[in-house]
C-alpha cells in the first residue's frame, strides 16, 4: 500500500460530496448574504428608535428595547394607508393591462414560424438596451403639454366630443394615469416572456382535439389554452407587480406628487425625514405584503407539480 | 375478398400540395360503413396528410371528400361527424377523464342527465369507470389510449380517424389492445380508418389496407389479398419480407409459365398474371415461409439447390439465409412442427422446394 492510494479525508470527502454540495451551496450563500442577512438588517432597524446621531437610530434608551412605534403608525397615519393602496392600485392596473397586452403578443409569439419568433422575441426585450431613465424621459416628453402626442390626442379629442368639452391640452403629466402608462410599457416583457414559455410549451393537439370534439376557435382559447396558462399568467403577474408596487422612479418622475406611491414614502423617510426605523417598517410591511401571496402560490404550485409527476 | 357495400366514405380524386411538395397524390379510395380500413405506409407516404384532410384540419389542394352523401369540402373541423383518436392521445391534462370523455358532448342538446349517463356509458365501454376523477397524468398509458378512444366515439362520430393508435404502448399492451379496439368497433359499428407504419397492426386490425407511397396508394384489399398478390415490389416489400430476383419469361402455358430465374441458375414453373408473354422481363419474388429445406432433389417441384450460410433457431421456428450457386442469398423460414434432431446445419448442402402458385410475378 503506498501513501498515493491513501487520500487525506478532507480531500476524500472533497472529491466524494463536496463538489455537488458547493454547487448546490451557492444560490443558497448567494441568498444568504445578499437577500436574507439585509433583510434580518432592515427588521432589526424597524424596531429602533431614531436619535439624532449618526446613523440616526439607537435601542433602548427612553423607548422600549424593541419599539413598535413606526409599525403603530403604519396602521394609524392615513398617509401610510394611502400610499399603500395607491401602489397597490396602481400596480394592479398595470398588471391587468400589461396582461390584456401581452397575452395576445405572447400567444402570437408561438404561432409565428421559427425564423419571426427568434426576431420578434429580440424586439420584445429591445428596449432593455437602451437606459431605463432615458426611456421615461422619453414618456415624459410625449406626455408634456406641448408635445406633438398630446397635441394629436388633444385634436382627436376635439373633433370627437361636443364643443364645449374642448381642451387645450390633455393633463398626463403628474397624474396615475401617466404612472400606469409607463410602468406597463416598462415591465410589459416581464409579462410576455413568462407567458410565452407557458404557452410555447402547450401540445398544439390539444387545440386541434378540442376543434375536433366540435369547439369553435374563440371556444378552444377559453377551454384548453387559458387554463393551462394559468401558471404563467401568475407568474407574468408576479413579475409586474410586485416590482410596480414598490416603484420609486416612474411615481418619482411622472406620478402625482399629492398622492406618493410607497416606493416614494420609503425614500423619503430615509433620505428627507431621516427616520430610518419607520422607513424600514414600512419597507417591512411592504415586503410582507407581497411575499405571503406569493408563498401561498407557490406552496399550492409545488403540491400541483408533485401530484403531476406522481 | 369482401363484397363491396355501397361507398359509405369516397374519397375522390384528392391531392395536397404544401408548398412544392406534393404529399398526397390524386388518391380515391371508397370505403364501406362499419369497415374498418388501414391507411399504411411508411414516414412521409402522406397517409396522416389524408386523414387530417378527413378530419378537416387540411383542405385537399384537389379533389373531393363524400361522408355518407355530403361533401366535406370547406366544412371546418368542429363541425364535421369525425372525431380523430391522436396518435399523443392530446387528453386535456387539466380535466379529469370524466370530463374529458364528456367534453365533446356540450356541443349537443343533451340534459346534464343525458350527458352523465353518455360518459357513465363511455366509461363502462372502455372499462375505465373506477378512474373517472383521476387526471391524465394519474393513469396509465393503456388507461390514456382508452380515454382517448372513449371521448372520440361519446358523440357517436359516423367516422372514427386513429392515428397509430398502438404505436405509444408496449409489445404486451399493443396485442390485448388491439382486440380491444376490434371489439369495440364492431359493438359500436362507427366506421374507423387506421392510420399506421406498422404492417401487422394494420393486417391484424384491419378489413381492407391502403398501402401508400410518396403521396400515393399502391394497392388495396383485405390483408391476405395484399400479402398473398401484392402488384408491385414497393408492396410486396414493404408486408412481410420477401426475396426478389431479377427474372426472364420462358415459355407461357395455358395454366402456369416458365421463367428463367439467373440467381436460381434454372427455370422455375410460376402462376400466371394477365398479359404474360415469352421474353418478358420482370421481378419474381418469394416469401420466406413459402420454401421447403430438403434433403434430395424434389420432383415434381421447383428445386434449387443451396447451402445454408447462416440460421436462427427460435424454438418454435427456424430462419435460415441459404447461399445460392450464383451467389445471392434467399431467406427461408420453417416451422418445426417435427421433433427432430437432424435439422438443417451450417454449411448442409440442401434442396430449397416451392410451388409454382407460391412465386409472385411483378412487373412494377
Amino acid at each position: 500500500m503506498g501513501p498515493q492510494t491513501r487520500r487525506h479525508p478532507l480531500a476524500e470527502w472533497f472529491h466524494r460530496r463536496g463538489w455537488s454540495d458547493l454547487i448546490i451551496g451557492l444560490p443558497y450563500l448567494w441568498l444568504l448574504v445578499l437577500f436574507l442577512l439585509p433583510f434580518v438588517i432592515v427588521v432589526a432597524m424597524s424596531v429602533a428608535t431614531r436619535t439624532p446621531t449618526a446613523p440616526p437610530f439607537g435601542y433602548g434608551g427612553d423607548n422600549p428595547v424593541i419599539n413598535l412605534n413606526g409599525y403603530a403608525r403604519l396602521l394609524h397615519d392615513d398617509l401610510y394607508i394611502r400610499a399603500f393602496l395607491t401602489s397597490l392600485l396602481n400596480a394592479a392596473n398595470a398588471m391587468i393591462l400589461c396582461l390584456l397586452i401581452g397575452y395576445p403578443m405572447a400567444l402570437g409569439l408561438t404561432r409565428v414560424s421559427k425564423n419571426w419568433r427568434n426576431v420578434l422575441l429580440m424586439l420584445v426585450i429591445l428596449p432593455f438596451w437602451t437606459s431605463f431613465l432615458l426611456r421615461v424621459y422619453a414618456w415624459m416628453g410625449l406626455m408634456g403639454k406641448n408635445s406633438w402626442f398630446n397635441g394629436l390626442l388633444t385634436s382627436l379629442w376635439n373633433w370627437a366630443t361636443p364643443e364645449g368639452w374642448a381642451v387645450t391640452s390633455i393633463p398626463m403629466m403628474h397624474s396615475n394615469f401617466a404612472v400606469v402608462l409607463v410602468m406597463v410599457y416598462t415591465y410589459l416583457p416581464f409579462m410576455i416572456l413568462p407567458l410565452y414559455s407557458s404557452l410555447e410549451r402547450l401540445d398544439p393537439a390539444l387545440d386541434e382535439a378540442a376543434m375536433d370534439l366540435g369547439t369553435r376557435p374563440f371556444g378552444v382559447f377559453l377551454d384548453v389554452t387559458l387554463p393551462q396558462s394559468v401558471p404563467g399568467i401568475i407568474a407574468g403577474g408576479l413579475l409586474v407587480f410586485i416590482p410596480a408596487a414598490g416603484e420609486l422612479v416612474i411615481p418619482t418622475l411622472v406620478g402625482d406628487a399629492a398622492q406618493p406611491m410607497i416606493g416614494r414614502v420609503i425614500s423619503d423617510e430615509f433620505a428627507s425625514a431621516r427616520d430610518w426605523p419607520m422607513a424600514s417598517s414600512v419597507a417591512v410591511a411592504l415586503l410582507l405584503i407581497m411575499v405571503v401571496p406569493t408563498m401561498i402560490y407557490s406552496h399550492y404550485q409545488a403540491k400541483a407539480d408533485t401530484g403531476e409527476r406522481k | 375478398m369482401p363484397d363491396q357495400p355501397a361507398p359509405f366514405l369516397r374519397i375522390d380524386g384528392v391531392s395536397k400540395t404544401f408548398g412544392t411538395f406534393q404529399a398526397v397524390k390524386d388518391v380515391s379510395l371508397t370505403i364501406a360503413k362499419g369497415e374498418i380500413f388501414a391507411l399504411l405506409g411508411g414516414s412521409g407516404c402522406g397517409k396522416t396528410t389524408l386523414l387530417r384532410m378527413l378530419a378537416g384540419f387540411e383542405e385537399p389542394t384537389a379533389g373531393r371528400i363524400w361522408l355518407d352523401g355530403q361533401d366535406m369540402t370547406g366544412v371546418p373541423p368542429w363541425e364535421r361527424p369525425v372525431h380523430m383518436m391522436f396518435q399523443s392521445y392530446a387528453l386535456f391534462p387539466h380535466m379529469s377523464v370524466a370530463k374529458n370523455i364528456g367534453y365533446g358532448l356540450k356541443h349537443e342538446k343533451l340534459t346534464k342527465d343525458q350527458r352523465m349517463a353518455r360518459v357513465r356509458e363511455m366509461l363502462d365501454l372502455v372499462q375505465l369507470t373506477p378512474f373517472a376523477d383521476r387526471k391524465p397524468h394519474q393513469i396509465s398509458g393503456g388507461q390514456r389510449q382508452r380515454v382517448a378512444l372513449a371521448r372520440a366515439l361519446a358523440r357517436q362520430p359516423k367516422l372514427l380517424l386513429l392515428d397509430e393508435p398502438l404505436a405509444a404502448l408496449d409489445k404486451k399492451l399493443r396485442e390485448h389492445t388491439q382486440f380491444e379496439l376490434m371489439s369495440i368497433q364492431e359493438r359500436t359499428g362507427v366506421t374507423f380508418i387506421v392510420v399506421t407504419h406498422d404492417q401487422e397492426e394494420a393486417m391484424t386490425l384491419a378489413d381492407r389496407i391502403a398501402v401508400m407511397d410518396k403521396g400515393q396508394v399502391k394497392q388495396v384489399g383485405a390483408p391476405g389479398h395484399v400479402y398473398e398478390h401484392p402488384d408491385s415490389r414497393f408492396v410486396a416489400n414493404f408486408l412481410g419480407s420477401i426475396t426478389q430476383f431479377p427474372a426472364r419469361v420462358s415459355s407461357v402455358a395455358t395454366d402456369r409459365a416458365t421463367v428463367e430465374v439467373p440467381a436460381f441458375g434454372a427455370t422455375v414453373e410460376t402462376g400466371l398474371i394477365p398479359g404474360l408473354a415469352a421474353g418478358e422481363a420482370l421481378t419474381l419474388a418469394i416469401r420466406p415461409e413459402k420454401l421447403t429445406i430438403l434433403r434430395e432433389k424434389p420432383a415434381g417441384l421447383n428445386a434449387i439447390p443451396g447451402e445454408i450460410k447462416d440460421l436462427a433457431y427460435f424454438g418454435k421456428d427456424s430462419l435460415y439465409r441459404v447461399i445460392l450457386p450464383s451467389g445471392e442469398l434467399i431467406s427461408v423460414h420453417a416451422v418445426n412442427a417435427k421433433r427432430e434432431d437432424n435439422r438443417p446445419d451450417w454449411y448442409d448442402k440442401i434442396w430449397l422446394g416451392f410451388e409454382p402458385a407460391s412465386a409472385i410475378l411483378l412487373r412494377d
